[in-house]
């Protein structure tokens, strides 16, 4: 079968049941044929040159990555670093007990044009898993090992073309080709670690460790097939966050001008294109259905303030929150924020319809 | 340690020292410098609502002007995560860096080694035990509701 590279991303914190799933996760892999295990530092944080990154590049080939990121947030994490693939079918998903429901998002999804839409994609498929999609060891092997086989239906397929029986030779060949483009892919070996092959072959050898460098950062990621190119966010972010690339199109140009904790540009986003992998609101983090945090949010107890604003109004409150943390002039509602937020009228303002409809609502019907 | 109140949060007996101050967000806070500066803290009445904490960071830096209120980190415990907020308006001075890398003294010693941060403030309205003792018998029962109403 055809090896398959399996990257697991660690997380932030010190939560040792997290850690313990992590450690369990690669033993469990580390003794599957065909697997090869990398563990590096949580994805978000990092760098573009970093050790961890430029390993994950140099794997062209069909790629799983289990992260304690929602799927959609890593998938992007990894496209903004070219690590691009087709989005890989993953069964195990977070929030299975609501999977029946068709959601799409609610939001009136129109016809306009996705910068996905411009851009060729690999053949690759990358999958995306979230950790918090089970805390069973035994879940996440499966869903590798179902992967594992689905991705390699494709090279049973050509075999079966093959009249008769290939020669041991031929087979090998076939499996570890030797003039694959995949150059840093663990099975383009070249003819020198070919002679070595017993010795890659100890479990301990398929897993790869590489260490963190480099603290916690903190920016958004675009999501690319929601990204309609329309520039708002441009437009709102007064720290020079974002850039435009040379066929035009907006893209995270300085990821580390971004202020920690605001999360204001997603708020803005028409089509919700912006994740931040970190916030703890499970929108903003890029999960895909409106799932509940597992753990309980004290942060009503401790202190957050009571707020009835808008979206747009919350974004341009955190923005001038960092403009005051940055030494500078607040700006309200006054720059970059698109015409027809303020055009809206404002919601303090009631009519009757919302008088009615507030008592309809207090029938208890 | 010196003289200190206790409040029932149900089995739980929590206590909390007299020889510093409140806020309502659930963190101590004691006067350094004749109170130029404040030293802040879970009070035992937050660490018992987090249980163990695995995890601590925080979204402002040394030197930043904080308005009251203002988000300036977030953590997570075994039982629940929470923004953390500003008790104060002031300038942070400093961060407990033993937190950072081992946030788990909040729950061993949340009055001493398991402090937070530092800041210098001019103006202060945190309570003293006596009347945080009465803020928590106020706020107790909404505690409680929040917590079920987040489990069901």
């Amino acid at each position: 079968m055809k090896r398959i590279s399996v990257v697991i991303s660690q997380g932030q914190s010190q939560n040792p049941t997290k850690r313990q799933l992590e450690e369990e996760l690669i033993m469990a892999l580390m003794i599957e044929p065909g697997i090869d295990v990398t563990v590096v530092p949580n994805l978000y944080d990092l760098k573009t040159e970093s050790t961890a990154l430029v390993a994950l590049q140099g794997i062209t080939d069909n790629l799983i990555v289990v992260s304690w990121l929602y799927s959609r947030a890593a998938h992007w994490l990894l496209d903004r670093n070219d690590i691009r693939g087709q989005e890989g079918t993953v069964l195990l998903t977070y929030g299975d007990e609501d999977e029946d429901q068709d959601d799409e998002p609610p939001e009136e999804s129109s016809d306009a044009d996705r910068v996905v839409d411009q851009r060729p994609v690999p053949t690759r498929r990358v999958y995306c898993l979230d950790f918090r999609a089970s805390t069973t060891t035994d879940d996440f092997v499966k869903e590798v090992k179902r992967i594992h086989s689905e991705t390699s239906a494709q090279v049973v397929d050509l075999m079966d073309w093959v009249d008769g029986t290939p020669s041991e030779d031929a087979l090998k060949r076939f499996q570890n080709p030797t003039n694959s483009t995949a150059l840093d892919h663990p099975s383009a070996t070249t003819a020198e670690e070919t002679s070595d092959l017993s010795k890659s072959n100890s479990p301990l050898d398929a897993v790869r460790r590489i260490d963190a460098e480099g603290g916690r950062r903190w920016y958004p990621v675009i999501d690319f097939s929601r990204c309609t190119n329309c520039m708002e966010c441009i437009d709102f972010c007064l720290f020079g966050v974002y850039g435009i690339d040379g066929q035009e199109t907006i893209l995270v140009e300085q990821p580390d001008n971004c202020r920690k904790g605001c999360p204001a540009c997603s708020r803005v986003c028409p089509e919700n294109a912006i994740i931040f992998p970190q916030h703890k609101t499970p929108a903003i983090a890029g999960a895909d259905l409106a799932v509940g945090g597992l753990k309980i949010d004290l942060s009503k107890l401790f202190g957050a303030p009571e707020k009835k604003e808008n979206a747009v109004e919350a974004a341009a409150r955190e923005r001038d929150e960092q403009l005051m943390l940055a030494g500078r002039d607040v700006v309200g509602l006054d720059i970059g924020i698109a015409k027809r937020h303020t055009d809206q009228p404002d919601p303090a303002e009631r009519d009757d319809l919302d008088d009615l409809i507030d008592e309809l609502e207090d029938f208890d019907v | 340690m010196s003289q200190s109140l206790t409040f029932m949060m149900g089995e739980y007996e929590a206590t909390f020292p007299v020889d510093r101050h409140y806020a309502k967000n659930h963190m101590w806070g004691q006067a350094e410098d004749n109170g130029a500066t404040y030293r802040f803290g879970f009070s035992a009445y937050a660490v018992r609502l987090l249980q163990d904490v695995y995890f601590l960071d925080w979204c402002v830096d040394v030197n930043d002007r904080l308005e009251k209120q203002q988000e300036i980190g977030s953590i997570e415990s075994k039982k629940a995560e929470s923004s953390l907020y500003s008790p104060l308006a002031g300038h942070l001075i400093e961060f407990n860096q033993l937190l950072l890398g081992d946030p788990s003294y909040i729950n061993t010693s949340p009055y001493e080694e398991g402090w937070l941060f530092r800041m210098q403030s001019k103006t202060s309205d945190l309570l003293d035990a006596s009347s945080y003792m009465e803020h928590l018998k106020d706020v107790w029962e909404v505690t409680q509701r929040t917590i079920k109403g987040q489990l069901n």
